[in-house]
């Protein structure tokens, strides 16, 4: 995209986007500055004593939010006009960024960024706070889109939509967790949640007709600026000798394409997919739990808040952003501001189960496949499937079956025997087992970081690699 | 001298069509809910918390106006292409810079992206405010459906333009579909499928080559590919989106706290 342009043509690009961006946030935040000076919400944060004087100002948050607004519009000035080396991150902190990131710190750091989140929810979802994290997210948006390796990525027309998705995630599930943390608090006082308040009917003409109108036409007049200031993606033509590196899936998939580094195709692309949807139809089946049914509340039912936050949040959209924006040639991972080099070297020397087992830990080769040349032609791929299983494989095997048989029914008796007994043995079953094959994701990683491990089973006769 | 508002509302056409009034008293305003196609799927009056935006965050009605929009912009893309190899590319590019209305084809794609996000951002508020327990198990599962159909119709579409991004995605996609168990032809389980010693999956009989129509992406592909994308997963999709909407309202409305 920004190929061939010059280092003065390619800052010149990115002013004209990085103009009309920034004046946007400063109106953003100008209007916010305008909502709490007429609504009454403002607060003094400190008072600025003026020297010299002896007076002192209130600095309310409508000030502050002015003043950000301010400094955008200076932000505007200076990136538009193409001074952009003032307006991006120090060249020093790209490379740290760029050094200090890789699939261990970019999985392990949004699980933890989650966790966080997750327990110091009382105070991420105050309005100043949220804001101040919004601000510096667009802010760091903006700063990185000077960087030509970040812009050639976050901007190429089919990458668009995630930028769009992560900012709308942001923003909705600050609105559901602030709810929530407001209905828990209510519920603790015994009111009502929220949504009990406005119990009042009213007519759907003209009260709900009226905004699925305005609804509508801004959704129209959105697309439509959307389609004219941005042409859709439209590559050259179809080759059959041109194989693109890296060939990605649309971007939905990536996750899945993603869980390749770790899986084999069968289970990334066909089990694990179908166990998705399986598991997300199971869900109201499986959860019991008859609070919280029609209002925000997370302290009423915190396991089922918890298991499909990580699921969706940090399973399926960090791991297609990890897939999209952060996965180069060949696979390899590229830090944010690092160029897409497809003769990036990463060895790669991760082991078999079996090989450690067998050759490393009781120093002999691996057992050979029997041929069974007494078996008829039709049962024999069975029995040599299920020699090589428990024979060459056991210890994978063992720990598989491990995982799958002897784990849910420990779970069941020592660790949640109130779920248990609730739910009942099938419903359970289900349950522990849509658990444990989502569990299975983070483990097989943290076996390949720590240990080089390939995969637990191994048997490439039969393409049958867990 | 009547205006000529009031004889248009007056005339025996304009009676037929509406059967009321215009909507501007209690009273009318309940009888148009109930007497018109398009209303009657709303109920006619509605519990204040159950239309605020901070609650529903309008989601699911935003999907399905996209799902609309995707469909008017659809069948006007029709009319311009042809989903051979040979001219499939050639129309698209033709969209972008010959047809005067072209600018379709930015609002079918990017639609079609912000339609997989808004169903999204739909199931994540239904999930957060337990909107799928009972008496609405059954519409969530649905809706997984309707999510499922969304993926299939966006990744369908990805094909159509048959430029390098279509065709080299569609090709990864499907790969998956050679790993499936026993009925892929590099899936476990495999070589376990035999007739006299020769075995009945190969690249030429397994799942990739049903959905793919040939060994590789090809014209059989774009084809099968373009009916499923214009017509079967559409009306499906249809189909279920009334479903949808009728359990909506037969499992109580929107739902909101007891």
């Amino acid at each position: 995209m920004t190929h061939g342009l010059t280092e003065a043509q390619f800052l010149e690009m990115a002013a004209s986007f990085l103009g009309p961006f920034y004046i946007a946030l400063a109106a953003m935040n100008g209007l916010a500055a305008f909502y709490l000076w007429r609504t009454n919400q403002m607060k003094t944060w400190f008072k600025l004593p003026i020297p010299f004087v002896g007076k002192s100002v209130n600095v309310t948050n409508a000030l502050v939010w002015l003043a950000v607004g301010i400094v955008f519009a200076i932000l505007a000035a200076v990136a538009g006009s193409g001074l952009a080396s003032w307006a991006s991150l120090p060249e020093s902190w790209r490379e740290a960024i760029n050094k200090g990131t890789g699939p261990v710190i970019y999985s392990v750091g949004t699980s933890v960024g989650l966790v966080v989140l997750y327990f110091c929810r009382g105070f991420f979802v105050r309005p100043a706070v949220a804001w101040s994290i919004w601000n510096l997210m667009w802010l760091f948006l903006g700063l990185s889109m000077t960087d030509r390796d970040f812009y050639e990525i976050v901007a190429k027309p089919d990458n668009v939509p995630i930028v769009m998705l992560v900012f709308l995630l942001a923003f909705f599930t600050w609105l559901a967790t602030s709810r929530a943390v407001e209905n828990d608090k209510r519920i603790e006082n015994g009111e009502p949640p929220l949504e009990k308040l406005d119990n009042e009917k009213v007519l759907v003409w003209p009260d709900l007709v009226y905004i699925e109108l305005i609804c509508m036409i801004a959704l129209t007049a959105f697309l439509i600026f959307w389609a004219i200031a941005l042409p859709a993606p439209l590559e050259e033509a179809a080759s059959s000798v041109k194989t693109p590196n890296p060939s990605k899936a649309p971007w939905y998939f990536l996750g899945l394409q993603e869980m390749l580094v770790y899986y084999d195709p069968w289970m990334a692309g066909v089990v694990l997919p179908s166990l998705i949807v399986a598991g997300l139809m199971a869900i109201p089946y499986i959860d019991f739990n008859k609070k919280g049914n029609g209002y925000y509340t997370i302290k009423e039912r915190r396991f089922s808040y918890a298991v499909f936050q990580f699921g969706f949040l940090e399973m399926w959209v960090t791991l297609i952003v990890l897939g999209t924006l952060l996965r180069g040639p060949n696979w390899n991972f590229f830090g944010p501001y690092e160029h897409w080099d497809a003769h990036k070297v990463e060895a790669l020397n991760n082991v078999n189960l079996a090989e450690y087992f067998w050759e490393r830990g009781l120093g002999m080769s691996l057992p050979a496949t029997p041929e069974l040349l007494w078996l008829s032609d039709l049962l024999r791929p069975f029995g040599q499937f299920f020699s090589i299983l428990f024979g060459r494989e056991l210890p994978g095997t063992l720990l598989v079956l491990g995982y799958f048989v002897a784990l849910p029914p420990i779970l069941a008796v020592f660790v949640m025997p109130g779920f248990y007994k609730r739910m009942g043995f099938l419903r359970f079953m289900v349950l522990a087992n849509l658990m444990l094959f989502m569990a299975s994701l983070p483990i097989k990683m943290v076996l390949r970081w720590v240990f080089n491990l390939k995969y637990l089973i191994s048997i490439p006769e039969f393409f049958f690699n867990f | 001298m009547p205006g000529l508002g009031e004889i248009i509302r007056e005339s025996q056409i304009w009676k037929s069509i509406f059967r009321h009034p215009m909507p501007l008293d209690r009273r009318n305003r309940i009888v148009v809910m109930l007497t018109n196609f398009f209303l009657h799927l709303h109920p006619v009056s509605i519990k204040k918390q159950g239309i605020a935006l901070s609650y529903t965050w309008c989601m699911g009605g935003v999907t399905f106006f996209l799902f609309l929009v995707e469909t008017v912009t659809g069948v006007l893309l029709m009319f311009y292409y042809r989903p051979t190899v040979e001219w499939a590319y050639t129309d698209i590019q033709m969209l972008r810079d010959v047809h005067s209305l072209g600018i379709l084809r930015e609002i079918h794609r990017w639609g079609a992206h912000a339609m997989v996000i808004t169903v999204w951002l739909h199931m994540y508020r239904v999930f957060l405010t337990g909107s799928y327990k009972p008496p609405r198990e059954f519409n969530w599962v649905i809706g997984v459906f309707l999510l499922l159909l969304t993926l299939l119709l966006s990744f369908t579409g990805y094909l159509l333009p048959w430029d390098q991004l279509a065709v080299w995605a569609i090709t990864v996609g499907s790969n998956m579909a050679r790993a499936t168990p026993i009925l892929g032809h590099e899936g476990p389980g495999q070589q376990l499928l035999t007739l006299g010693g020769v075995d009945m999956i190969t690249n030429a009989s397994d799942a990739r080559f049903a959905l793919l129509g040939a060994r590789e992406v090809g014209e059989e592909t774009l084809n099968r590919f373009y009916i499923l994308h214009c017509i079967a997963i559409p009306l499906a999709v249809a189909l279920l989106l009334a479903i949808h909407f009728w359990r909506v309202r037969k499992d109580g409305g929107i739902s909101g706290p007891l």
